[in-house]
């Protein structure tokens, strides 16, 4: 067989429908594989891990400071907590606010960024300057006057903030994509077609930069880790429950670098390491799934 | 069937909308059924403008459109009788689906009781009325397809809907001379069914090898109108005649348009946008614009 047959016959049939076309294309990219068998991989240990370990993690078990070993996986801490059960229940949560305040994040950001660059005009004014004011707005200090007041500590409080103040720049981003694709010629197609606002941004429009969506999801799921962390540091996390974040920081407090626990730090370090970046990869081999020029057959 | 009255589009340019630039100024013409009209400027005339009026993609901001007497409003039934095939086909289909998926989107809209069978029938003879072969061009992505391929296909997705009213914009500006000749006889076989065809484009010879008339465009004006022939073989505007001079020929050395020394307009005191130099022959003052007698 030539390479030219090998390719043709590679072809999924004419009348595969798109879905089942990009299915087709997707099960053979290595770069989505491999991304997302490791996203699936720790989202497995976050679903299951908790069942096999203890349900209370915080809890005192064994002795301190005691390396990985086959009862304690990952060892445990300065206070003798176990590692494991500690990073299987702190993915839980880490997933939880990711995709929680991800995909809020993802929605309002995408409703204004499509709203603003299609209608254009007044309309874009007005949400652009919503965006931009929520862009300068101290996200932290709002934060700390909101705990102040309100003393809201759990997950998905948490989440929602992270949504609801770090939508702004996925806004922008979008909003311009759609402004250089609505003077295309297919919106005034699609118009011609007797398609309305929402049927030209959802099916002309969206489709267009799915990939690109999916990455600035991905992007907004990473940062909403990174953010709880960051809270879960300066003492806003939520109280009850544990996180990769407050792993991190408690290793930091109890110096565990200073004494040498790396194994306190690393599993969490590691984890939010390979969770954003294998969804990294996994965006890019999207890409060549979703954009038929990037196919490499 | 189709009626421009003083049709004109300004927009507002400058840093707050304090400048204005008339991009279509006054313009007026008929089209009517089986009969081809070429609107014919250069870049930056407005010709495409006009057709985005017609179309209904962009609001006029002054002026009358009708069809059929009735002002032209964007929707889903003034889309069955008028439909647009735009210059850069590459750019008309979505790139990330298929290229018949054009043809699913008037399904939907405009027949979706139509059984399948019935609709592929219809489908395959839309395409073989655009003299394309069914087999070859269904289920491709648009860049696995020529450009000639893609333009027939839009005309064919334009015959479906059983359209009165053509308005193609540009529509072979981006193919090579073989294919533009397959276009531009496909044209020709939906005059001869009755369909009026607004024919956009700044090459003079397929207007005249198209056309019944001809209306030239200057700056968002019209400087001459009329039956192509008159227009092509009697051209009464200095405009008319640089263009006319400014194609190339073969077997003829180049030559400049003469000068033209009385003004049509002021020597028979005309008033109004246009004079009638003949019956349906209609030509703009001879000043180039800057007429004091224009009103």
């Amino acid at each position: 067989m030539t390479a030219l047959q090998e390719v043709a016959t590679r072809k999924p049939p004419a009348s595969a429908s798109v879905r089942r076309e990009a299915l087709y294309f997707a099960l053979r990219n290595p770069k989505l594989l491999i991304g997302a068998a490791i996203v699936l991989l720790f989202l497995l240990a976050g679903l299951v891990g908790p069942l096999l370990v203890s349900a209370t993690p915080n809890e005192y078990v064994g002795k301190p400071m005691d390396p990985p070993s086959s009862e304690y996986w990952f060892g445990t801490t300065t206070f003798g907590q176990d590692v494991f059960a500690q990073f299987v229940h702190g993915l839980r949560t880490t997933f939880l606010v990711g995709v929680l305040g991800g995909g809020i994040a993802a929605i309002v950001g995408m409703m204004v960024g499509f709203v603003a660059g299609y209608r254009g005009g007044l309309v874009d004014e007005v949400l652009n300057m919503i965006t931009n004011i929520i862009l300068v707005l101290p996200a932290l200090a709002v934060l700390l006057i909101i705990n102040a007041y309100l003393g809201i500590r759990s997950v998905g409080a948490q989440a929602l903030f992270i949504g609801l103040t770090s939508w702004p720049w996925a806004a922008r981003a979008i909003r311009a994509q759609t402004f250089s694709l609505r003077g295309r010629d297919f919106v005034d197609l699609a118009r011609l077609s007797g398609a309305n606002t929402w049927k030209i941004i959802t099916r002309e429009i969206g489709p267009n930069m799915s990939s690109y969506l999916l990455l600035t999801f991905i992007l907004l799921f990473g940062n909403s880790i990174l953010i709880a962390s960051s809270l879960d540091f300066i003492g806003l996390g939520p109280t009850e429950g544990v996180s990769l974040g407050l792993m991190l920081q408690n290793a930091s407090q109890w110096s565990a670098m200073q004494l040498g626990l790396w194994w306190w730090f690393i599993p969490p370090g590691a984890a939010i390491t390979a969770i954003v970046g294998a969804l990294y990869v996994a965006n890019v081999g999207l890409d060549e799934v979703f954009n038929p020029k990037l196919r490499q057959t | 069937m189709l009626r421009l009255d003083n049709v004109t589009k300004v927009y507002k340019v400058g840093a707050f909308g304090g400048k204005t630039l008339t991009a279509v100024d006054r313009v007026s013409f008929d089209v009517r059924p089986g009969e081809v009209v070429s609107l014919i400027g250069e870049s930056g005339s407005g010709k495409s403008t006009l057709g985005r009026m017609i179309l209904g993609l962009v609001p006029a901001s002054g002026g009358s459109i009708t069809f059929e007497g009735t002002p032209v409003k964007p929707g889903k039934a003034y889309y069955r009788n008028v439909q647009g095939v735009f210059q850069d086909p590459f750019s008309t289909f979505n790139p990330v689906f298929k290229a018949d998926r054009v043809f699913a989107m008037i399904r939907e809209a405009y027949f979706p009781g139509v059984a399948d069978a019935d609709w592929t029938a219809r489908l395959r003879t839309a395409l073989q009325d655009v003299r394309l072969d069914p087999d070859q061009v269904l289920g491709k992505f648009p860049h696995q397809l020529s450009g000639g391929q893609l333009q027939r296909l839009l005309i064919a997705r334009a015959l479906l809907l059983d359209i009165r009213l053509l308005v193609a914009d540009e529509i072979t500006s981006m193919l090579d001379a073989s294919t533009r000749i397959d276009v531009l006889n496909v044209l020709a076989d939906l005059k001869e069914r009755g369909l009026g065809v607004l024919y956009i484009t700044h090459d003079l010879s397929l207007g005249h090898y198209l056309a019944e008339r001809t209306v030239v465009l200057r700056h968002g004006e019209v400087v001459e109108t009329g039956v192509t022939e008159a227009v092509f073989t009697r051209p009464l505007h200095p405009y008319t005649r640089q263009l006319l001079a400014a194609v190339p020929r073969m077997h003829a050395p180049w030559e400049d348009a003469e000068p033209v020394e009385t003004c049509l307009y002021h020597k028979h005191g005309a008033t109004g946008r246009l004079y009638a130099a003949a019956e349906d022959h209609l030509v703009a003052c001879a000043r180039l614009g800057d007429c004091p007698k224009e009103s």
